[in-house]
């Protein structure tokens, strides 16, 4: 396959993976409906005590609220393989890891958000955070073919370096996690202020949260630490404030925040999702707002 | 007595001398509160360190700034906003923090130390009240059952006994390095922080920006910038030269990311000491190399065109090339050629285009970062350039303000401008420089020992459960009640699952009883 040729079919696979999800958004948002119609007439007929009970009754699957969301399962699992593909294309069209840029790089972490999603529902039962998880991808692919495409080219000389592979993979599985636990962060907000069917408590909500920075919170500790090392032989200092570099601290800084107040009595339950959430949002900034509109020495974004 | 008793109605505050001022002030600043409070604090006062520019890394870029806003700018540097990182308020967040953190974990050691020289507590009077309880009967022995759980409970630490009637209960608990690593975490950070003072005191670096074809030597004054520790002299820097003999620089020429470099490459001729052999070696981007305790890092490149000048009788006063410092992606270049031999004093005020486009509205720029058609456009100036007054100088920028401006014109290579007073300028050629960052950091290997300790210590507090598991064999009639709880030390993990496995074979036969 010559390069336009490899090139034409990674975009398409991208834009497969966004039909799929597209999908399954709205086949997840009909679960959700349709789980809320449910509660409402149960609600009337089994008075008060109605809603406690809910929780504890084993979920019929053959609800239509559960079976939209076993197609929105499917669909993410195919969107996964699709998207999982594109970005291997992409790879062999650059000959190398496919995260040398900013689009590159979000279609990756996005492949990350799918596939740490359907393997955590291998073991557990996560449809719940289907809707969410689909629409964030979506909007990351997006913005991704939109505001972010870029051509594949080789990479500046700073990047040439095996802690591309270390530090980015990384970075990109971390906030991959961060995703997914500030998803579960806001619907335990919700959650402890509206009744909404067919999620976890708000508590088990919590403690999802809880475990998925506990995994991500030390890998993102390594990210930062790998790209000092890189920083070290690239720049010559292993530390030294770029913009980046702080607002990588910022988001440390505020996890571990998060990690505290876990264990802090008045702390652990809204006020740590909120922190959940800003750790979340810090990200963002570095991500967005760093490459975007701060100058400094990570201007690998390759974007305009 | 009871008649001395005075019932005192106001509220008796012990006084609060210096002594328990300052208990309580350990106190506050060593709860988690404080903590989290301080932790906030110190990502919101790194904030602005990233917004506006920094001395540390760009100073010109501060200048710039200070000049576009004098106002705000005389404000924000009296409050160390141009220099966050080294400000007296970020170090009091982050001092107190380590404090906050110091106070935290010392006491947390010894109460650990305790802990793990005691066996696990004995069996709660009432099992059933724990997050986690099951009950059963078997025709086994008390005594069969919890020697069989406690084979099942491999890696734990246990402990037997028995209560006040005779029952025997079987305690257990596994997950002590959950702590261990909580513990680590911590005085590795301390460690990090340490070890970042020690490369700020006994540690130096130094810019030096070098032209294809010249060298450099490791004394102070051959360096552009240098600076170093507290406990560093410029006089015991190991006495190490090179010369720069080729730079290569590629850029994109695809439309993809036109422009973008795709390689920097420089040889070096390197004398180690000035008794050695020389050697070639090769400087890169994420290829430094080791010379003694120093390391040499390649960090930049540009321009720097040639100029020959001749004084109105023809002779030349001036035949080099001049350091030009890219401004933008297509290396538009600025630089200053500065005559003071001359007379009267000649300065030339220059725009470097490696690639010569003429928009026609913002007048002549680069359009691509390789020397494809270069050319220099200049303003030339006559009269005092200043040097003498005692005040330094940037020689990269003319201080015409004594000066008059005689003329300005743009150059090809091979050009030559006829100075209107006499004299001429000449556009040779081009040649290339690169710059060096040049360092020693003792503190380094130290502090990627601790940050790797820090993150074993993390992953170990954040993976390991401590969790405890007790098991109470009764003897009602003739059957024996097993009962077993377990609690949660901390979140995560699924007990319930475990219980039920160690109570399972408690009632199971093992192997060995079968055969």
């Amino acid at each position: 396959m010559n390069a336009t040729a490899l090139a034409q079919a990674s975009n398409a696979f991208i834009y497969m993976t966004m039909f799929a999800l597209a999908i399954a958004m709205v086949v997840f948002s009909v679960s959700f409906a349709a789980g809320r119609r449910r509660v409402s007439r149960e609600l009337v007929t089994s008075g008060s005590g109605g809603t406690a009970l809910l929780e504890e009754a084993p979920v019929d699957e053959d609800q239509p609220g559960r079976r939209s969301a076993n197609i929105g399962m499917s669909l993410t699992w195919l969107a996964t393989v699709l998207l999982l593909i594109g970005v291997v294309l992409r790879g062999i069209w650059a000959a190398r890891v496919p995260w040398g840029n900013m689009y590159e790089f979000s279609i990756s972490s996005a492949l990350a958000i799918l596939i740490i999603f359907v393997a955590l529902s291998v073991k557990r039962d996560v449809r719940w955070l289907g809707l969410f998880v689909v629409t964030s991808v979506l909007l990351v692919l997006g913005l991704s073919v939109t505001v972010l495409y870029t051509e594949a080219a080789q990479l500046v000389p700073a990047l040439k370096s095996y802690w591309l592979v270390i530090h980015v993979s990384a970075a990109m599985i971390s906030s991959a996690a961060f995703t997914i636990a500030g998803a579960s962060a806001a619907l335990a907000l919700a959650k402890g202020r509206w009744e909404i069917p067919h999620i976890p408590s708000k508590v088990s909500l919590e403690t999802f949260t809880y475990r998925v920075i506990a995994f991500s919170f030390p890998l993102w500790t390594f990210a930062v630490v790998a790209g000092a090392i890189w920083a070290e032989a690239a720049w010559g200092r292993y530390w030294g404030w770029d913009p980046k570099e702080t607002w990588a601290f910022i988001t440390w800084v505020v996890y571990a925040a998060y990690l505290h107040a876990r264990s802090t009595q008045g702390w652990r339950g809204n006020k740590a999702s909120w922190i959940a959430i800003l750790g979340l949002v810090t990200f963002l900034i570095n991500y967005f707002g760093v490459n975007f509109f701060l100058q400094g020495l990570h201007s690998y974004a390759g974007v305009g | 007595m009871s008649a001395d008793l005075k019932i005192n109605t106001e509220p008796v505050l012990p006084p609060l001398g210096t002594i328990g001022f300052l208990r309580w002030a350990w106190r506050q600043l060593t709860s988690m509160r404080v903590a989290l409070i301080l932790l906030f604090l110190l990502a919101v006062a790194a904030i602005p360190g990233s917004l506006l520019p920094q001395r540390g890394t760009d100073p010109l870029r501060v200048d710039q700034w200070i000049s576009d806003y004098p106002a705000w700018g005389s404000v924000l540097g009296t409050l160390g906003f141009f220099d966050v990182y080294a400000a007296p308020w970020f170090a009091s967040v982050y001092l107190l923090l380590f404090l906050s953190l110091i106070g935290c974990v010392i006491p947390r050691a010894s109460q650990y130390w305790e802990q793990l020289r005691q066996p696990p507590p004995p069996a709660p009077r009432n099992l059933s009240r724990l997050q986690e309880f099951r009950a059963e009967e078997t025709p086994d022995s008390p005594e069969l059952v919890l020697d069989r759980a406690a084979g099942a409970l491999r890696g734990w630490r246990k402990v037997r006994g028995t209560d006040a009637d005779g029952t025997p209960w079987l305690a257990a608990e596994k997950g002590y390095l959950r702590e261990v690593g909580n513990l680590t975490f911590h005085l590795a950070l301390i460690g990090i922080l340490a070890s970042v003072a020690l490369g700020g005191v006994f540690g130096w670096k130094g810019n030096v920006i070098v032209r294809v074809g010249q060298g450099f030597s490791n004394t102070l004054t051959q360096y552009d910038a240098w600076g170093g520790g507290r406990f560093v002299s410029a006089d015991g820097l190991q006495p190490f030269s090179f010369t720069l003999d080729t730079f290569n620089v590629e850029f994109e020429r695809g439309q993809a990311q036109r422009g973008a470099p795709r390689a920097f490459e420089s040889t070096v001729t390197l004398r180690p000491t000035p008794t050695e052999g020389e050697e070639r070696a090769s400087i890169d981007v994420n290829h430094p190399i080791d010379v003694g305790d120093a390391k040499v890092f390649l960090v930049g490149h540009g321009y720097a065109p040639h100029f020959i000048v001749k004084d109105d009788a023809g002779e030349v006063v001036f035949d080099d090339s001049v350091v030009f410092l890219p401004q933008d992606g297509d290396f538009t270049s600025t630089g200053v050629v500065k005559l003071p031999d001359a007379s009267p004093q000649l300065g030339l005020q220059g725009l470097f285009l490696p690639t010569t486009q003429l928009d026609p509205v913002n007048g002549p720029s680069s359009s691509f970062p390789a020397p494809d058609n270069p050319s220099v456009v200049f303003a030339g100036y006559t009269g005092d350039l200043g040097l003498d007054s005692g005040r330094p100088q940037s020689v990269y920028s003319l201080d015409t303000t004594a000066m008059k401006r005689i003329g300005i014109t743009q150059l090809f290579p091979g050009e030559s401008w006829d100075l209107p007073g006499g004299g001429s300028v000449t556009f040779t050629s081009v040649d290339r420089w690169a710059s060096f960052q040049i360092a020693h950091d003792p503190g380094k290997e130290l502090a990627l020992f601790f940050a790797m300790a820090s993150i074993t210590g993390l992953m170990l507090s954040l993976l390991i459960r401590r969790r405890r598991i007790w098991l109470r064999a009764k003897t009602v009639g003739l059957v024996t009640v097993l009962e077993s709880g377990g609690l949660r030390r901390t979140d995560a993990g699924d007990l319930g699952a475990e219980l039920d496995a160690v109570r399972t074979a408690a009632l199971a036969p093992t192997k060995k009883e079968n055969t």
